[in-house]
C-alpha cells in the first residue's frame, strides 16, 4: 500500500512524538490523577496492616480543619507575593542596565546570571551561614565585634522568613530581569529617538514607553516567577526545616513532611492536590491577562 | 556625570550579584579556626583544608561522581527526545500540536510535590528508588519542556528552503532531520543543553526523595544533609559548595550569550 506524501509525513510526525508523550504521561500527568486517587484513600506507610481503606473526602475534610495547613498556604502565598514583587522590581533595574551599550557588558551579564546558575541548595547553605548566630556577615556587619549583640536570626520568625525571602530574590532576579531584558530588546530605537526629539525627559521615555511596551514580557517573568516561587522548598529545607514555630513552614514543605517524613501518604496527598488547583487558576488567570494568542504564537 | 552614576550602578549589581558566593569560597579556603572565629576573620589563610577533609571524610567525589552520571545521562536522553519532538512540532504537518505545546508547558509549571507520592510509589514498584534511573526518569519528564520548546523555536528559525532542497534531492525524513537540520541547528541544541543539565546538576526536591541511600545521592543532597559530630561542617559545607558551582560558573562566563538568547527563546515572540 502507497500512503501520500502528507499522511507519510504525519506519521512520522507521529513517531517522533512518541518518546515525549510516554514520558511525559507516565512521570507528570498519571502520577498528577494518582495523587488525587491517593487523596482519597487512607494510607499510612508505616501501618502497611491497615491496606488502603477508601474514604471518600474525610482527608479533604481534615486539611480544612488543619490550622497548620492554613498557616503554610498563608505563608505560601505571601512569599510568593513579596518575592515575585521584589524579583520583578530587580529584574527590571537589572534589564535596564544590561540593555545598555557599555564596555564589559558581557562580563556584568554573565556575573549577574551566577545567582541563577547556583544550586538552590547551595544558595541556602550560604545564606543560612550568612545570617549565621556567631560566624555570619549579617550580626559582624551590623555589630561589628560587639559579640554579645549578635543575633540568631534564623531562629526568630519574622526575620526567618525575610532571609528566605532575601535569598529567594537574590537567586532568581536575574532570570526575572533576562525574561525583561528579551522585551526591552524588542523595542526600536527610533521610537526613544523620536521621543527625544520631541523634547520628552528619560522618565517620560521610560513611563510613555519602555513599560507599555515590555507589559508582555513583565507579565511572563511574573508568571514563571509566581510558578516556581510556589514550590519553594530547598530553602525552607535547608535554612529552616519550616521553623521556627511554622513560621517559614510552606506547602511543598508541609506535604513533603506529611508524605514522606510522617508517612502520610493519603493525607499528604491531598495537599498535593491542593498546591496543584491552586497553580492551575493562577497559571489560568495569567493566560487570561496575557492571551492565549500569545502561546500559540510561540512557536 | 550621568555615566559615572550609571557605572555606581553597574558595579552595585556586581557586587550584590557575586559577593554572597564569594564569601562562601572565602570560608572554604579558611582553616577550622579562622571558620569559627568571632567576628569573622575577612582575609582566609588560603589552606585547602576542607577540601581534603571534605574529600576523605564526606566522600566528596562520591557525590560529585552521582551528580555528573544523573545530570549527563538526563541532558543526553532529554535533547535526543527533545530534537524528535522539536523537529515535529516546529516543521511538520501534525493534529493537535497546539495541545501538545499547552501539555508541556502545564508539565513545566507543575509543583513538584503534586506528583512526588505517586513517582514515588512507580518507582518503588519497579525497584528503582535508589538508582541512577530512578532519578534520571523523572529529571527527563520535568526537563523536556524546557529542552522541546528551545529546540523548536531553533529549528523554527531555520529557512524552510534548505529542507526541501534535501527532499527533491531525495532525502527521506530522518535523512534530512540528520544530515541538514541537525548541523545547522547544533547551537540552539547546545543551547538547551546547557540548561538543561544545569537544572538536573541543581535539583534538589526529587534527588531527597529518590535517593535515600548515601552511595546514590547526588551533590545538592549531599550538601544539604551534611552533618558534623557536634555542629555543623560549615568549612567542609563550604567547600562541597564551590566544588558544586564552580563548573556552573564557568558555563555562565563561558556561554553567557547562549544562556541569554536560549532562557529568552520563545518566552517573548508574542
Amino acid at each position: 500500500m502507497r500512503l501520500s506524501v502528507i499522511a507519510r509525513e504525519k506519521i512520522f510526525a507521529v513517531s517522533l512524538i512518541i518518546p515525549s508523550i510516554l514520558f511525559v504521561t507516565v512521570f507528570a500527568f498519571y502520577p498528577l490523577l494518582y495523587s488525587f486517587y491517593l487523596s482519597l484513600h487512607r494510607i499510612i506507610l508505616g501501618l502497611p496492616g491497615l491496606g488502603q481503606p477508601f474514604i471518600w473526602f474525610e482527608n479533604y475534610r481534615e486539611l480544612f480543619a488543619d490550622r497548620i495547613a492554613l498557616h503554610a498556604m498563608i505563608n505560601t502565598f505571601l512569599f510568593v507575593f513579596l518575592s515575585t514583587f521584589f524579583e520583578i522590581l530587580f529584574g527590571l533595574c537589572i534589564a535596564l542596565v544590561i540593555n545598555q551599550h557599555f564596555r564589559g557588558r558581557g562580563v556584568v551579564r554573565a556575573a549577574v546570571l551566577v545567582p541563577w546558575a547556583i544550586p538552590t541548595v547551595v544558595s541556602s547553605q550560604m545564606w543560612r551561614f550568612i545570617f549565621h548566630d556567631k560566624y555570619g556577615l549579617v550580626n559582624y556587619a551590623i555589630y561589628g565585634s560587639q559579640v554579645s549583640h549578635y543575633k540568631a536570626w534564623l531562629a526568630d520568625p519574622v526575620f526567618a522568613f525575610s532571609a528566605i525571602v532575601v535569598a529567594d530574590v537574590w537567586k532568581t532576579s536575574s532570570f526575572a530581569g533576562l525574561l525583561i531584558l528579551a522585551g526591552l530588546q524588542m523595542i526600536p530605537d527610533e521610537l526613544y529617538e523620536a521621543a527625544r526629539i520631541d523634547g520628552a525627559s528619560a522618565w517620560q521615555q521610560f513611563k510613555k514607553i519602555t513599560l507599555p511596551l515590555i507589559r508582555p514580557a513583565l507579565l511572563i517573568a511574573l508568571l514563571f516567577r509566581t510558578m516556581d516561587a510556589f514550590r519553594v522548598f530547598d530553602l525552607v529545607f535547608v535554612m529552616t526545616q519550616g521553623g521556627p514555630a511554622d513560621a517559614t513552614n510552606v506547602l511543598q514543605f508541609y506535604g513533603y513532611k506529611k508524605i514522606f517524613a510522617e508517612g502520610l501518604m493519603g493525607y499528604g496527598s491531598t495537599i498535593s492536590v491542593l498546591v496543584f488547583v491552586i497553580t492551575l487558576f493562577i497559571s489560568l488567570a495569567y493566560i487570561r491577562v496575557l492571551g492565549t494568542r500569545l502561546f500559540e504564537e510561540r512557536i | 556625570m550621568r555615566k559615572i552614576f550609571f557605572y555606581v550602578i553597574v558595579v552595585i549589581i556586581v557586587f550584590l550579584s557575586l559577593l554572597p558566593f564569594l564569601w562562601f569560597v572565602d570560608t572554604s579556603l579558611k582553616s577550622t579556626v579562622e571558620v569559627t572565629s568571632i567576628p569573622p576573620v575577612l582575609v582566609p589563610s588560603g589552606s585547602l583544608h576542607f577540601y581534603q577533609s571534605g574529600i576523605e571524610q564526606y566522600e566528596l567525589l562520591h557525590y560529585v561522581k552521582n551528580s555528573i552520571i544523573v545530570a549527563g545521562m538526563t541532558t543526553l536522553v532529554t535533547i535526543i527526545i527533545s530534537i524528535f519532538a522539536g523537529y515535529a512540532l516546529a516543521r511538520l504537518r501534525m493534529r493537535f500540536k497546539g495541545l501538545m505545546l499547552g501539555g508541556l508547558l502545564i508539565v513545566s509549571m507543575f509543583p513538584q510535590i503534586s506528583i512526588a507520592g505517586p513517582v514515588w510509589r512507580i518507582l518503588d514498584a519497579f525497584g528503582w528508588l535508589n538508582s541512577y534511573q530512578g532519578l534520571i526518569l523523572p529529571y527527563v519528564t520535568l526537563t523536556l519542556p524546557l529542552g522541546v520548546w528551545i529546540v523548536a523555536s531553533f529549528f523554527k528559525e531555520l529557512p524552510r528552503e534548505l529542507e526541501d532542497a534535501a527532499r527533491i534531492d531525495g532525502c527521506g525524513h530522518l535523512q534530512t532531520l540528520f544530515k541538514i537540520i541537525f548541523p545547522l541547528a547544533a547551537p540552539g541544541i547546545f543551547t538547551a543543553a546547557i540548561l538543561v543539565f544545569i537544572y538536573a546538576w541543581n535539583e534538589f526536591f526529587f534527588a531527597l526523595l529518590i535517593m535515600t541511600q548515601k552511595q546514590f545521592q547526588t551533590l545538592p543532597v549531599g550538601i544539604a544533609l551534611f552533618q558534623g559530630q557536634y555542629t555543623l561542617p560549615w568549612g567542609e559545607i563550604a567547600a562541597a559548595s564551590t566544588i558544586a558551582t564552580v563548573p556552573l560558573v564557568l558555563l555562565v562566563f563561558l556561554f553567557q550569550k547562549r544562556i541569554v538568547r536560549g532562557l529568552s527563546a520563545g518566552a517573548i515572540k508574542g
